[in-house]
């Protein structure tokens, strides 16, 4: 076992052996190097949200026709380290009414939410926080605790404006919940564990879940722009009637927590759709080394990351009635008809070859996506007569 | 031997510690001069009208009851999502069984008009 094919173990015993070498507990060393990597983890986190900070900035500006953050270091890179300095010296004002313990809980519990889910995310094959064997509940467990900080934030800053973002935020963030978790169901049948490293795994040994659930990646994806609150489903701030919604009375670093949390958690979603869906850490070699490994998973998470983006920067809000609408009479009953659809197909077909297994899973995955598209188009057909019947007669 | 559960607790401990560190960094040195003006609540320049925390419009409550109902449910069907490789393909159906009474629920829900944001 050495440090290039397997380096959190070699590191971990290497590291256990010198300090019961010292002398020390066997069960307190093992604490104190649990809290060293732990440390190590959230800090490649944080590295990467300050980068991210570059790359949204970048990117918002070439989708506007700008030219971006070009002054600090080449191609601007090094503008992030100015934008914390700035956040940590600026003035932290207080509304006078607020409550101040929540007020301050909120964004320390919204970048929390977010790290909590580092924890179980397996980065390359032997590099990871844990393998937890209820990953996915985890996950959706840690997802409340975002909500939880937003509430807090709308309601203890003492604003009608804050508190209106608020409700907005966790009314879609609880809603587009049950198609996101429904989608992570599909996995779970497949694999039949809930653990994250199983899952990711199984891709590599056989195919990428993509691949025989495309409607369950589109689920997942959509549901995770909703709960990220990032445009077309952004009501949480509306510039032009709440200005930024939950966060508006927050200035300095607690404002930081949050824009830092909220990049943070869309490149996770990257990353977990990576996980679930496309194969994880998966890639050439990726399985000799480790390393090469980490790098996969963060080029498939910022491939997630800049679809999300790419959504947030073309497509204009829609309004709030609209969108629990489309959750509920759309997504959330589509999501239980994928979910009885792989129910029914996976365990007739687990036992059959490999390609006849993933014909038939993408099969009725397009079969379902083609009769969901055709009820849309009657009922949109049906409306339409119903509102324009002059011009409906005109075009026969 | 790895302990799962005990990393679990550490990591939500450091993690709930972590983002205080720049909170603290940030109270050290940055200026602190209040006054009244800068602690008013902002509503885009003009005077607060009455009570801040407003009461909500009940659409919310209905949502969150749909939610709660689901949410429940969903996490029953985990442990069936889990096992269904092991188990006979009689436990699918008592499933889809469980899913439509789940659907059920909300088609009644879809039905009385609750769903629209009136």
């Amino acid at each position: 076992m050495n440090f290039w094919s397997d380096p959190i173990n070699s590191v971990y015993e290497s590291w256990l052996l010198a300090f019961t070498g010292w002398g020390l507990d066997a069960t307190l060393s093992q604490v104190i190097i649990y809290i060293l990597g732990i440390l190590i983890l959230i800090t490649f986190a944080m590295v990467i949200d300050i980068l991210l900070v570059w790359v949204e900035r970048k990117v918002v500006a070439r989708f506007q026709g700008r030219l971006g953050p070009n002054r600090i270091g080449p191609f601007g890179l090094f503008q992030p380290i100015p934008d914390v300095i700035k956040l940590i010296i600026k003035e932290d004002t207080t509304p006078a009414n607020a409550d101040k313990f929540v007020y301050n809980l909120a964004p320390v519990l919204s970048l929390a939410s977010v790290l909590f889910l580092w924890a179980v995310v397996p980065l390359a094959v032997n590099i990871f926080g844990v393998d937890l064997n209820i990953a996915l509940l985890y996950m959706i467990a840690t997802g409340a605790f975002g909500t939880l900080s937003i509430i807090m934030a709308g309601w203890s800053s003492n604003n009608k404006y804050a508190l209106l973002g608020a409700y907005r935020q966790v009314a879609s963030m609880i809603s587009f919940e049950i198609p996101m978790v429904v989608s992570l169901l599909i996995p779970a049948i497949i694999t039949g564990t809930l653990s994250m490293k199983t899952i990711t795994e199984y891709q590599v040994n056989n195919f990428w879940f993509f691949l025989v659930s495309p409607l369950g990646a589109l689920l997942f994806l959509i549901a995770a722009i909703a709960e990220l609150g990032r445009s077309p489903f952004d009501l949480n701030e509306g510039e032009s009637e709440i200005v930024s919604g939950y966060h508006i009375e927050y200035s300095g670093m607690k404002f930081g927590l949050f824009y830092a949390g909220e990049m943070l958690h869309a490149f996770t979603f990257g990353g977990l759709l990576a996980v679930l869906f496309f194969g994880g850490w998966h890639g050439p070699f990726s399985s000799e080394f480790p390393l090469l490994g980490v790098l996969y998973f963060v080029a498939k998470a910022m491939f997630g990351y800049w679809i999300i983006m790419w959504i947030k920067y073309t497509v204009p809000r829609i309004r709030i009635d609209h969108m629990l609408l489309f959750n509920w009479k759309f997504l959330t009953p589509l999501a239980f008809a994928l979910l009885i659809v792989t129910a029914l197909v996976h365990p007739l077909l687990k036992d059959q070859p490999q390609w006849i297994y993933i014909l038939g899973m993408f099969l009725s995955n397009l079969l379902l996506g083609w009769v969901t598209i055709e009820i849309l188009r009657g009922r949109s057909a049906k409306e339409r007569a119903a509102v324009e019947p002059v011009a409906a007669v005109g075009h026969h | 031997m790895h302990n799962t559960w005990l990393y679990v607790g550490l990591f939500l401990i450091v993690g709930i510690i972590f983002p205080v560190i720049p909170l603290v960094l940030s109270a050290l040195v940055a200026p602190r001069k209040p006054n009244p003006i800068k602690q008013s609540t902002y509503e885009c320049g003009l005077e607060t009208v009455g009570e801040s925390q407003v009461q909500f419009k009940a659409q919310y409550y209905v949502f969150a009851l749909v939610f709660l109902i689901f949410d429940v449910e969903t996490v029953f069907l985990f442990p069936w999502a889990v096992s269904l490789n092991i188990q006979p393909y009689f436990v699918v159906v008592e499933g889809i069984l469980f899913i439509s009474i789940l659907i059920a629920g909300l088609s009644y829900t879809w039905r009385k008009g609750m769903l629209e944001w009136a």
